[in-house]
C-alpha cells in the first residue's frame, strides 16, 4: 500500500525548472532513500511534501501529490494539519534557542496539549525513541544550542516523532555527524520504519543500503530510476545510475 | 610588502587617532557639565536639590524633584502607548505584509524618524494642544499632549529596530517551527519574538532615550509649568525644558543649577540604560544563551 504518491510533478523556482516529471510511490511504513548529485532537486522534492516549498515566494508546481489518495495541493488542505502529520528533520540541524525539554514540548504545546504531566511523559519517551534521554535526562533545562551537532540533530528527530507523525522526511539528517552519532540515528531509523514512512535523503550510498527498503536516483532534477534497493546497487537499470553508484560522476 | 605594512600602520594609527580624539571631546564635554553643576549642588546641597519641591530662581530655590517625575512621566506614557503599536506595527511588517507592502512602508517609516522635531511640535501645538483642550477640558498644553507627540517621534526608531531584529531571526527556525505544524501566529509569538526580543528591547531603550532627551517638541505643548502634575491633564516641566527654557537668562548660581539639571539628566539616562541593559542580559541567557 502506497502512502505517498507523486505523478507528472514538475517544481519551479521563478522561470527555472528544478524538478522534471516526477512520478514516484512511496509505500507505507518503510524507509525510501533518495540519492543523487548536489543540486539535482533531493531537497527541493522532499520540501514539496510536506509543503514546506510554499514558504519560498517564486516556488510553483503542476502535477499531484497525494498523501492516502489526498491531494495535498487542493485548497481545502489543511497545510498546519499536513505538516503534523508529515515531520522533517533538515540537513542542518536547528534546534529553537529554548530549552531542550521546551524544544521537543513545543509541537505538542501549538497542537493544544496543556496537560504538564502528559507532555512531560511525551517528552521522555521522544527522548528516549531518539537514543538522546540518557545523555541530557539531567539537563532537561539547559538550552539545546549548547548540545553538540550529532545531539541536536537527535534532538530535532526527537522534536519530530514527539508529534506523532505519520511520514518522516530526513535530508541528509547525518550529513554533520560523526560515525558514532550517524551509528545511533541510523539504529533509530531501523527502529522507527515499523511505525513511519521515512523518506531520507543522502549523499552516503552505504548509508542507503543500510537504512532503506527502496532507493530512488535523482539526476538533474529527473527521477531516473526507482527500485528495491539491494536491486538498485547490484543491477541498475539505467547506465546512469550505474555511472553514479561506481563513483564515475556526481 | 613595505609599502602595505606602512599603509597598514599608517591606517592603525590613524583611526587609533580618531577613535582617541572623539573620546577626549566627549571627556571635555561631560568634565565641562561637571565643574559647573556641582557648584549647584555645593551650594544648594545635592539631596536638597534632588528631592527639592520648589524651584525659584529668583528666589534662589533649585529644586528638581517634580522635573523629575515630569520627565519619568512623559517617557512612561509615551511609551506605554508607541512599545504595544510600533511592535504590531514591526510584526505586521517584518512577517506578515507581503514584500511590496513592505517596500513602501519601510521607507516611510524611516523618512518620519529624519523629521525635526520642531516640526513635530509645531504639529501638536496647531492640531493636538486644542484637540486635547476640547476633549479633555484644561489649556491643552499637558503630561498627555507631550506623550502623544513623544509617541509619534518615537515610532519610528522602536518599528525600525524591532522590525531589523524579527527580520534576522534565522529562516531555519521559522521552517523548523512550521515544520512542526505550528501556524504563522504560533511561530511569532513563540519563536520569532522571542528570538528577536534583545533586538526589540534594544530598540525599546533607544527609544527611551530620544523621549527622556527630547526637548523642542516637547517644550511647545508640555506648558512648562513646575509641579508634579495631579492628572495626565495638567501641565509639566521635563528636566530638558527646564535647561532649555532658562539657559538664555540665568547667571550664577541659577546658571550652576541648569548645569545640575542637566547632570540629573544624565544620571536618569545612564540608570535607564543600566536597567535595560541588565535586562536584555538576563534575557538573552533566559531564552538560552544562543546569543551570547
Ligand atoms: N529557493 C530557491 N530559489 C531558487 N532556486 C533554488 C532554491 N532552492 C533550490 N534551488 C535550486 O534548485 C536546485 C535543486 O536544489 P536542491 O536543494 O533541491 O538540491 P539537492 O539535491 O538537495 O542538493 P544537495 O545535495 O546539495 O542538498 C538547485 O539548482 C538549486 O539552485
Ligand atoms: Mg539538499
Amino acid at each position: 500500500m502506497n502512502r505517498i504518491e507523486v505523478n507528472n510533478l514538475n517544481v519551479y523556482f521563478g522561470d527555472s525548472q528544478v524538478l522534471k516529471d516526477i512520478n514516484i510511490n512511496i509505500p507505507k511504513n518503510t524507509v525510501t532513500a533518495l540519492i543523487g548529485p548536489s543540486g539535482c532537486g533531493k531537497s527541493t522534492f522532499i520540501r514539496t511534501v510536506n509543503r514546506m516549498n510554499d514558504l519560498i515566494p517564486t516556488f510553483s508546481h503542476d502535477g499531484n501529490v497525494y498523501l492516502d489518495g489526498v491531494d495535498i495541493y487542493n485548497p481545502k488542505m489543511d497545510v498546519v494539519d499536513l505538516r503534523k502529520k508529515i515531520g522533517m528533520v533538515f540537513q542542518k540541524p536547528n534546534p529553537f534557542p529554548k530549552s531542550i525539554f521546551e524544544n521537543v514540548a513545543y509541537g505538542l504545546k501549538v497542537h493544544g496539549l496543556n496537560d504538564d504531566d502528559a507532555i512531560a511523559a511525551r517528552v521522555e519517551e521522544s527522548l528516549k525513541s531518539a537514543a538522546l534521554w540518557e545523555e541530557v535526562e539531567d539537563k532537561l533545562e539547559d538550552s539545546a544550542m549548547g548540545l553538540s551537532g550529532g545531539q541536536q540533530q537527535r534532538l530535532c528527530i526527537a522534536r519530530t516523532i514527539a508529534n506523532n507523525p505519520e511520514v518522516i522526511l530526513m535530508d541528509e539528517p547525518c550529513s554533520a555527524l560523526d560515525p558514532i552519532s550517524t551509528t545511533k540515528i541510523e539504529d533509530l531509523i531501523h527502529k522507527l520504519k515499523n511505525d513511519y514512512t521515512i523518506i531520507i535523503v543522502t549523499h552516503n550510498m552505504q548509508q542507503a543500503t543500510r537504512v532503506s527498503k527502496y532507493t530512488s536516483f535523482f539526476l538533474l532534477g529527473e527521477l531516473i530510476e526507482s527500485d528495491l534497493t539491494d536491486k538498485l546497487f547490484i543491477d541498475p537499470k539505467d547506465k546512469r545510475t550505474e555511472d553514479y553508484i561506481t563513483g564515475r560522476f556526481g | 610588502m613595505e609599502k602595505n605594512r606602512l599603509s597598514e600602520f599608517l591606517i592603525e594609527k590613524g583611526l587609533f587617532i580618531t577613535a582617541i580624539f572623539s573620546i577626549v571631546i566627549i571627556l571635555l564635554i561631560v568634565s565641562f557639565i561637571l565643574v559647573e553643576g556641582i557648584p549647584a549642588f555645593e551650594n544648594y546641597g545635592f539631596f536638597h536639590f534632588l528631592f527639592g519641591m520648589e524651584w525659584g530662581p529668583s528666589r534662589g530655590q533649585f529644586g528638581v524633584l517634580a522635573m523629575i517625575i515630569g520627565s519619568i512621566y512623559v517617557t512612561l506614557l509615551s511609551l506605554l502607548m508607541a512599545v504595544p503599536l510600533s511592535l504590531l506595527c514591526a510584526i505586521f511588517m517584518a512577517e506578515v505584509a507581503p514584500n511590496n507592502i513592505r517596500k513602501i512602508l519601510k521607507p516611510v517609516i524611516e523618512t518620519l524618524s529624519g523629521i525635526p522635531s520642531v516640526v513635530y511640535g509645531f504639529f501638536g501645538l496647531i492640531v493636538l494642544v486644542p484637540l486635547v483642550r476640547t476633549y479633555f477640558g484644561g489649556t491643552g498644553f499637558s503630561l498627555f499632549t507631550a506623550s502623544l507627540i513623544l509617541t509619534v517621534m518615537v515610532l519610528p526608531t522602536i518599528i525600525t529596530i524591532s522590525q531589523d531584529s524579527l527580520r534576522a531571526v534565522p529562516q531555519e527556525y521559522r521552517e523548523a517551527s512550521f515544520g512542526l505544524g505550528a501556524t504563522n501566529w504560533q511561530t511569532i509569538r513563540h519563536v520569532i519574538f522571542p528570538a528577536a526580543l534583545p533586538g526589540i528591547i534594544t530598540a525599546i531603550i533607544l527609544g527611551m532615550g530620544r523621549a527622556v532627551g527630547e526637548t523642542l517638541a516637547v517644550i511647545m505643548v508640555a506648558g512648562n509649568v513646575v509641579q508634579i502634575p495631579g492628572s495626565i491633564f495638567d501641565p509639566i516641566r521635563p528636566l530638558t525644558a527646564n535647561i532649555a527654557l532658562e539657559m538664555g537668562y540665568a547667571t550664577g548660581l541659577h546658571y550652576n543649577a541648569l548645569f545640575g539639571t542637566a547632570i540629573v539628566l544624565f544620571l536618569i539616562i545612564g540608570l535607564l540604560l543600566l536597567v535595560a541593559n541588565y535586562i536584555q542580559y538576563k534575557y538573552k541567557v533566559d531564552i538560552g544563551g544562543g546569543y551570547l
